[in-house]
């Protein structure tokens, strides 16, 4: 079972939270503080971190960048405010899931779970044809696009022979477009897909983890050149430049 | 066609004030005229009476007594001679005799009765009449011949001759003439110059209300911070002053209902929100609750009493979402996050997330599968989810969802089609008298029913979210008796607010 470090300085929340994951058979730390989270960090070595945004001391944004600079383990936040502008400035900060209080032990368990697999369910929808064999069982070695190449078995991705540090909600959503390059998928789908939410969760989830991964692994993020915008659609992966130089690829469809 | 009075408050003045002068100068022009005129005609007279006085009283004396009518008519003939400058024609009689004229005259005017009756009544006096003959003013002096023509003191005798003599006022006539076409060529380039003033007076008079109305305009469309300059000390400036005074007041009042508003507003979700703390935690473990209820380990009575609170606790967190969501909604913090999916698809997951879908029929989805809608999903789905649930929970099974196209309205902009969605079930369709209410907030439909699982929101919520969409939700009977939902969505939807993915770092 996940390890799980939970950093929420209301001590009604520690109990509750503590007390439904333990008995869902979790592994639980908490610390009330962010300083003291980043200390039990070292020394519980979690699996995943729950935490709230409203800290005493040091924020809860910034105890998520502390991670982020180190780590590559899930985080989700946990907080009371709701409003979209919390939301988007906690995913920016490098959180991979969001959950507005109050929830059900049940369903902070499910996006805990939707973020440890560490790969993405296969999509029944992708089309064979284009995308070949597609999915993450795919057992030879790393596949190349332009300058990235992703080894799907070993879960990793090069950038022009660079490891690069992706959050898990990253480096599955790059798993999940690349396995079928030139589809687009809805941001819709890609929430239901990749994070396991609801038809209906929020896609600025999506949108956040774009923009981050954009940062890692485009030349420009400005003119993204592997995740591509299909403007009022979704998204979508490439069409990547071949490596021997050919024509410059499409910019968006507007 | 009938002349519409002026509208204008400036015609009106400058109309004012032209007929004003107007009116003066025509007074004036007719006094001076009626003054001048007299003045003419009585110079004309006199010098005419004091010039045949001056004849007579030169030729009577050769004149013998008494005189025949050739003695008459020789004098008259003497006497029209004499009034060569005046070109008179004149004739004498006789102690009352027909007045003889010169031979050979035929006079131009008879002497009329009434001045030869005045003339004999009044012996001493000259007599004067005015004629009209042939259009042209004559004047007639009746003149008593009188004895004794020395000696200014000494008493005169009457004669009992009589001299008429008539001759024509043409040449005053055209005097006067000449002032009254001077009088006319006066008026016209006074009334132009009195258009000047006139023009000027409306300005000044107008300047102020037209600042006044261009400042109650700005002040209706709601720049409350409006005053005007107050100058001297008219009316119009008192007017002024009360404008502003009124202002004051507005915008005081104004910005007191802001401040309670928001006051009311922000303490409403600041509570939404204190509560979600404590109820992060009562929500985080009302599965264990609800599992050890379950589990048979607890006494009944705690059994009971912990499934209640867990069912409770799960009622005021959604309770909780709700009032924060519509405390969003008053703040207008509440944004569009537009995606474009398939409505179809829309329907059915709110319905499968539900767990609407078993049995089967219990919700009927009638929606093509070709509608693609540029909307907020999460929005929308909260707002089907609502007509639905309300359909279920309160009205009967099946309840039908149906979409589609329809020509936009007139008054939309782009006017693009609109996408028609009907949720209808089949139960006793809400009163009349609750239909007006049903989108009110914690609007109860029956004072003695309590509450029911929602929050009391969810259709204000909805009516909300349609709105935030530019759309129209309303609720009505169906013809086959239950409630009938119709949400209006325009296809074409501005995008204002889409998040720029592609663009930003």
């Amino acid at each position: 079972m996940p390890r799980v470090l939970l950093i929420e300085d209301d001590p009604a929340v520690q109990k509750g939270v503590s007390l439904a994951l333990r008995r869902r058979g979790h592994e639980l730390e908490v610390a009330a503080s962010g300083e003291t989270g980043l200390l039990t960090l070292e020394r519980f070595r979690p699996d995943l971190v729950l935490l709230d945004l409203m800290l005493p001391g040091m924020s809860g944004l910034e105890v998520c960048r502390r991670i982020r600079e180190t780590m590559q383990l899930p985080i989700i936040i946990l907080s009371a405010r709701g409003d979209d502008i919390d939301l988007v400035v906690g995913l920016e900060a490098g959180a991979d899931d969001y959950i507005v209080k109050p929830a059900s032990g049940e369903v902070i368990e499910a996006r805990m779970k939707a973020v440890l697999r560490r790969v993405v369910p296969q999509d029944p929808d992708v089309d064979p044809g284009r995308a070949g064999p597609a999915g993450q069982a795919r057992p030879h070695g790393p596949e190349q696009h332009g300058d990235l190449a992703l080894d799907r078995s070993a879960l990793l991705v090069f950038k022009e022979g660079r490891e690069l540090a992706l959050a898990p909600s990253e480096l599955k959503l790059l798993l999940f477009l690349s396995a079928a390059p030139g589809q687009v998928f809805s941001r819709q789908h890609l929430l239901e897909q990749v994070w396991e939410h609801s038809f209906y969760g929020d896609a600025r989830l999506v949108d956040a983890c774009v923009m981050r991964l954009r940062g890692k692994v485009e030349d420009d993020p400005r003119h993204p050149v592997y995740i591509q915008t299909v403007r009022g659609f979704g998204y979508r992966f490439g069409p990547v430049p071949r490596p021997d130089g050919g024509e410059r690829p499409r910019q968006d469809e507007r | 066609m009938r002349l519409r009075p002026p509208r204008g408050l400036r015609v009106r003045l400058v109309i004012a004030f032209l007929l004003v002068s107007a009116l003066s100068a025509l007074i004036t022009a007719a006094l001076t005229f009626r003054q001048a005129r007299s003045a003419i005609l009585d110079r004309t007279q006199d010098n005419a009476v004091h010039e045949l006085r001056a004849q007579v009283d030169s030729l009577a004396p050769d004149l013998p007594f008494p005189p025949t009518t050739q003695d008459l008519r020789n004098f008259t003939r003497q006497l029209d001679r004499a009034g060569t400058s005046r070109d008179w024609r004149t004739a004498a009689s006789y102690r009352g005799g027909p007045p003889v004229s010169a031979p050979g005259e035929t006079r131009k005017t008879e002497v009329p009765a009434a001045l030869r009756t005045a003339v004999g009544e009044e012996k001493d006096a000259v007599v004067r009449q005015r004629v009209e003959h042939d259009g042209t003013p004559w004047l007639v002096i009746g003149m008593p011949v009188l004895y004794g023509t020395d000696g200014a003191d000494e008493r005169r005798a009457v004669s009992g001759l009589v001299v008429y003599a008539d001759f024509s006022l043409d040449g005053d006539k055209a005097d006067i003439a000449a002032l009254v076409t001077a009088a006319q060529a006066g008026a016209v380039p006074a009334l132009v110059i009195a258009l000047g003033p006139a023009l000027f007076a409306a300005r000044r008079v107008l300047r102020p209300v037209r600042g006044l109305r261009n400042g109650a305009e700005k002040l209706a469309s709601g720049d409350l911070g409006t005053r005007l300059p107050v100058t001297g000390h008219d009316e119009l400036s008192d007017l002024t002053r009360t404008f502003n005074a009124m202002a004051t007041h507005l915008e005081q009042d104004d910005a007191e209902l802001r401040r309670m508003e928001a006051t009311a507003r922000r303490f409403a979700a600041d509570v939404a929100h204190e509560l979600r703390t404590p109820l992060a935690a009562m929500t985080a473990v009302t599965e264990v609750l609800d599992e050890d209820a379950r589990g048979g380990t607890l006494p009944a009575d705690t059994a009971d009493a912990v499934l209640l609170i867990s069912d409770e606790t799960r009622k005021l967190a959604r309770m909780v979402e709700d009032l924060m969501e519509v405390s969003r909604f008053d703040a207008g913090a509440a944004t569009l996050h537009l995606d474009e999916v398939a409505l179809r698809t829309l329907v059915e997951k709110t319905v499968q997330l539900r767990g609407w879908q078993t049995p089967p029929g219990r919700v009927v989805v009638e929606v093509p599968d070709d509608v693609r809608v540029s909307v907020d999903p999460r929005r929308i789905d909260v707002v089907l989810a609502n007509l639905i649930g309300n359909g279920l929970r309160h009205g009967a099974p099946p309840v039908v969802v149906r979409a589609r196209r329809e020509p936009g309205s007139e008054a939309r902009d782009a006017g693009g089609d609109d996408l028609v969605v009907t949720v209808i079930d089949h139960g006793a369709g809400i009163p009349d008298d609750v239909l007006p209410h049903v989108f009110d907030r914690f609007y109860k439909a029956d004072a003695a029913r309590t509450r029911s699982e929602g929050s009391g929101l969810g259709l204000a919520i909805a009516a909300e979210n349609v709105r935030l969409h530019h759309g129209t939700l309303t609720a009505a009977n169906s013809p086959e008796g239950g409630a009938e939902f119709t949400l209006t969505l325009p296809l074409a939807l501005p995008r204002p607010d889409v998040p720029e993915v592609e663009e930003g770092p």
